[in-house]
């Protein structure tokens, strides 16, 4: 499913970030560790072909990514990728509906408000379906952020520090649900985080820091 | 959902900033459309009031006045003429047709013209109802004054002295209405027409003298107030006007020249306004650029969800076009009906007073190009905000926050 070899990114001739080797099957549910700034995000970013690394090669989905100029990248991505962004980043103006509907527009899928619907019935926001993401819970808001990541049923789903600033039961509740809804979609999960408490939900980890 | 829905619903999450372009832009478009329908409307009257009409002769004095009280009954005539001069043009070769005009008297502020049946039929006016004139203190009303004042045929009135009808009444010589004429669109819906004998007789009646002989003497002297003159040959435009002018009593007044200088004087107004309107329109331009430029940086992260959902820098670029876009079309649409009604609104108010009909109906070729100016400027606001979203840095701003 992932393949990356000899991958290496900087920013201004500072590297943020180096993985040799790694390879990642269908459906395996992977933790990505390390203290902040170790390149986490840079190493998701890479994989939803959000950067471009300065060196080395990724493989998602049977697919080498540098091979994918820029329209084809970000349709690529819409179709293959889902990803719960650190700090969640709902669309403020938009309802907790047209948020889902945005990512089926985005991504070039039909609009199929079955299927919203049934994302949000399955994370048990279907009764905020027309509120806006501030009047929402935190709790909720991540719940949306999840539906909206698999709304359009990803391969890869991607989640960018989900846990922090929540208590230890939200953090676990945030966990349960990510392999949840990974293993109802059959995607394959990766998880950045630094937070010890969710290690271990997670066989198999790729520590950053060593 | 797609671009425009999406736009719509960010606009309408700003609703301050978004009225203050749609407010801006709308009343640059309305002061425009409103200039552009009142003078075209008012040229196009006025030109037609006056088509086939070469020179008006009337008394020395102003000779804007005497256009614009000859032609159009605007304003209050110069004096009289002696009523020989009528006979010398009818024989001068260089003239094909000479309408003599007394004026001098108004009706509930609309004005009595006395005039051969020959001004009637210079403007293609029937009548509608009734008949027109045969004896003196027979009247006929023109379409407009007939449904103004709700008065028909077989009616009695008194005219009275002044040409806005608010003067001295000339009680003891009534005005039988035998007609009323058919909508023409020109100066004589607004006028109530008589013989010229009819104001002849008014006057004399009331002041003349008893006297047979000095009667007779007052008859020798009669006088019309203009006279319209219609050029037999292009030869006439040379030759008439200055012969006219050099003599002591009379004078000549080309309406094509007048009325071109009139609106001379009325462009200065017509211009200021536009430049006026135009600020006003590049204001919202600027108003739109601000709006979506400033409000980048707060939608930084929405423009990035944006891409990590699928979507390719060129439709972000498309969603910020598409928002100044559907401004200018908003602002458009509130601006041109807003200046047709303010048309209508001028319209009626001038009714009432009687002047030059406007109305918000008519539609013109302008307007289109008015909408599509305004669609650009919506366009061209858009163009560097749509360009800043369109090289969003998607990784560094999420990796930002």
């Amino acid at each position: 499913m992932i393949s990356v070899r000899g991958l290496a990114h900087r920013y201004a001739s500072t590297e943020v970030l180096r993985v040799p080797e790694w390879s990642v099957a269908q459906g395996e549910r992977w933790l990505v560790l390390g203290p902040s700034g170790c390149g986490k995000t840079t190493l998701l970013h890479a994989l939803a072909g959000l950067i471009r690394p300065s060196e080395g090669a990724v493989r998602v989905a049977e697919t080498d990514l540098k091979k994918l100029d820029g329209g084809d990248l970000d349709r690529w991505r819409g179709a293959t990728v889902g990803i719960v962004l650190q700090g969640l980043h709902l669309v403020g103006h938009l309802s907790v509906r047209d948020n889902l509907r945005l990512a089926q527009y985005m991504a070039h899928a039909p609009q199929d408000d079955a299927r919203v619907a049934d994302a949000l019935g399955a994370l048990g926001v279907a009764d905020k379906a027309a509120r806006r993401p501030a009047d929402l819970s935190e709790g909720e808001r991540q719940r949306v952020a999840i539906a909206r990541a698999v709304v359009n049923r990803p391969k890869l789903l991607l989640a960018d520090e989900p846990t922090a600033n929540l208590d230890d039961r939200a953090a676990a509740h945030a966990a349960e649900l990510l392999l949840e809804q990974a293993e109802r979609h059959g995607a394959t999960l990766v998880v950045a985080t630094h937070d010890a408490r969710v290690k271990q939900k997670f066989e198999k980890r790729l520590d950053l820091s060593a | 959902m797609n671009l425009a829905s999406l736009s719509s619903s960010y606009l309408r999450a700003r609703p301050l900033n978004t009225a203050l372009s749609l407010m801006l832009l709308a009343l640059g478009v309305a002061t425009i459309v409103l200039l552009v329908l009142v003078v075209s409307q008012l040229e196009e009257r006025m030109s037609r009031d006056a088509r086939g009409i070469d020179l008006v002769v009337g008394a020395k004095g102003s000779p804007m006045q005497l256009i614009l009280a000859g032609i159009y009954h605007a304003d209050a005539p110069t004096g009289n003429i002696p009523l020989a001069a009528v006979q010398a043009f009818q024989k001068n070769r260089l003239v094909r047709k000479v309408i003599p005009l007394a004026l001098g008297d108004g009706w509930k502020g609309f004005r009595i013209v006395g005039a051969g049946h020959e001004y009637l039929e210079h403007y293609g006016a029937k009548p509608a109802i009734g008949r027109l004139w045969d004896e003196p203190m027979e009247v006929v009303l023109g379409a407009e004054v007939a449904a103004r004042t709700g008065v028909g045929v077989g009616a009695r009135f008194a005219g009275a002295h002044g040409i806005t009808g608010q003067g001295e009444e000339h009680g003891a010589a009534p005005y039988d209405v035998v007609g009323v004429l058919g909508r023409t669109g020109s100066v004589l819906d607004r006028l109530v027409l008589t013989s010229v004998e009819s104001v002849w007789q008014v006057h004399e009646q009331e002041h003349g003298p008893e006297d047979k002989a000095d009667r007779k003497a007052l008859e020798e002297d009669r006088e019309v107030t203009v006279l319209l003159l219609q050029y037999a040959s292009p030869l006439a435009a040379a030759m008439l006007p200055r012969q006219i002018n050099s003599q002591s009593e009379l004078q000549a007044a080309s309406p094509a020249y007048e009325t071109a200088r009139l609106f001379r004087i009325v462009g200065v107004g017509v211009e200021a306004m536009r430049a006026f309107a135009i600020v006003l329109i590049i204001a919202a331009g600027l108003s739109v650029f601000i709006a979506l430029y400033t409000a980048l940086e707060e939608r930084r992260y929405d423009l990035a969800v944006m891409r990590t959902l699928g979507a390719a820098p060129g439709r972000l670029f498309g969603l910020l076009i598409m928002e100044g876009v559907v401004l200018a079309a908003l602002g458009t649409l509130i601006g041109l009906a807003l200046g047709h009604a303010l048309a209508a609104t001028l319209g009626a108010w001038l009714e009432s007073q009687q002047q030059y009909p406007v109305t918000g109906l008519a539609w013109r070729a302008e307007e289109l190009w008015l909408a599509a100016v305004a669609l650009g400027v919506g366009l061209i606001a858009a163009l560097l905000p749509a360009w800043r979203a369109y090289r969003t840095d998607v990784s560094r701003t999420l990796a930002r926050g």
